[in-house]
């Protein structure tokens, strides 16, 4: 079947077979491999993207769901690769990655929260930050250093 | 992912249609249990129809209960939960946090943010997994099932683990229930999975009644606690749930924990639930 929907901003439509998942969509078929998958048991989190806004597990959503939404992976952050989004500044300085693998999922769910609890006018503190964390698992930092770039990142990010 | 054909349902009487025409089609709600299913091999449904697009079946309705010409605060008005409604959207209603703050509170820590995205009402209580949250709630609250063709009352719905009233291409389209004058919710959840390993809702309803509900403990799915019922309908007080036995009689045992380790923190969990 084809699928089209509107991804970083651009619409985009490809012919899928009806089980695609949303993730191989983007990875597999449009080549953007920032995206990642990190098990098959919908637990790591590294797969997020914003699907119409909300933060979403694109491995656990069919690209089929997905057709006529817009959807923003990681790549769709930056203006250009010199002039990266708050979130990835801060990732960067505050140590907030090593392998990276967790990191586009990790920026995708803390650009997520950041965003619902501007809107909401509620304060996001670490203990927010951390509950929020749930469905993104990280092998590699010990979790200490992406709250600490969530929490800078969320400062500096005034747009919502 | 075994292969399967996609169809898309605007509303109920659609997806009923088009499950008609398929020998083993299933509803697509918000995918949080069935696409893990789907991608492990333990499900292969030859059709798939998404109501993820039916708005009609989507949001949160409260009617309030007038009792001599003023407006009741403290329980008894009706709540109708349409199936299609995300966790997300149920714990982010600020109507029905007042109303009923315990129901946003469960759906609130349900799975993680991106799993409430999209996971809905309407599946969570067709899957009636035995260690979900709202079948919990909707036991206790005495709710009612809506279905495609009729209602059904939450105890004669839930049959046990993964059991339901549901008949083959019924569809639930939302859930109703009267908010409680007093409710609580004691969920300890399970590291790894956020599922209740024990999960205790307390509902005390505006004519008195009291109502206990168990997830996640009981080996045959979401069950009522008469002994806890009986002891909190006397006295309503966490001293009350100390005094009684809780048999480990029917309980799980898995890894997770034995069935004494349970029969112990549904005592604990329903002392919190009351606080
Ligand atoms: S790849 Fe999606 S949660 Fe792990
Ligand atoms: S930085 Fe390696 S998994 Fe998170």
């Amino acid at each position: 079947m084809k699928i089209a929907m509107t991804v970083n901003g651009k619409s985009v439509s490809r012919e899928v077979s009806d089980n695609t998942l949303l993730v191989e969509y983007i990875r597999d078929h449009l080549r953007l491999t920032g995206t990642h998958v990190g098990c098959d048991t919908s637990q790591c989190g590294a797969c997020v993207v914003h699907v119409d806004g909300q933060a979403t597990k694109s491995c656990t959503m069919l690209a089929a769901s997905a057709e006529g939404l817009a959807v923003t992976t990681v790549e769709g952050l930056a203006k250009s690769k010199d002039d990266l989004h708050p979130m990835q500044v801060a990732f960067k300085e505050n140590h907030g990655l090593q392998c990276g693998f967790c990191t586009p999922g990790m920026i995708m769910t803390a650009t997520d929260m950041v965003t619902r609890y501007h809107t909401q006018g509620k304060e996001l503190t670490e203990d927010a930050i951390r509950v929020h964390l749930e469905g993104n698992i990280c092998r590699c930092t010990g979790y200490h250093n992406i709250v600490k770039s969530i929490a800078d990142g969320a400062s500096k990010m005034t747009t919502v | 992912m075994y292969e399967t054909n996609f169809h898309k349902a605007s509303t109920a009487q659609d997806a009923a249609a088009l499950l008609a025409k398929s020998d083993d089609g299933k509803i697509l709600a918000g995918g949080q249990t069935l696409i893990p299913t789907m991608k492990q091999r333990l499900a292969a449904p030859a059709d798939l129809v998404d109501l993820s697009r039916a708005e009609a079946l989507r949001g949160v309705t409260i009617t309030k209960r007038k009792k001599m010409g003023i407006m009741k605060a403290d329980g008894g008005e009706t709540i109708t939960i349409g199936a299609m409604t995300t966790h997300a959207e149920v714990a982010g209603d600020t109507e029905l946090a007042k109303v009923c703050p315990v129901i946003s509170g469960l759906a609130a820590n349900i799975g993680d943010p991106a799993v409430r995205h999209r996971g809905t009402i309407g599946g969570s209580v067709a899957n009636n997994d035995p260690a979900a949250d709202y079948p919990a709630a909707l036991m206790a609250l005495r709710a009612t099932i809506h279905t495609n063709s009729r209602e059904i009352k939450a105890e004669d719905y839930f049959q046990g683990m993964f059991a339901t009233a549901l008949a083959d291409n019924e569809i639930i389209t939302a859930v109703s229930f009267q908010a409680p004058a007093v409710g609580g919710y004691g969920k300890f959840p399970n590291p790894a999975s956020r599922y209740a390993m024990v999960g205790v809702f307390i509902a005390k309803s505006v004519d008195g009644d009291v109502c206990v509900a168990v997830t996640g403990a009981g080996d045959n799915g979401v069950y009522r606690h008469a002994g806890l019922e009986a002891a909190l309908s006397a006295d309503w007080s966490t001293t009350a749930i100390e005094a009684i036995e809780v048999s480990a009689d029917g309980l799980m045992s898995d890894l997770h924990g034995t069935a004494a380790y349970r029969a112990n923190l549904i005592k604990v969990m329903a002392k919190r639930a009351l606080v």
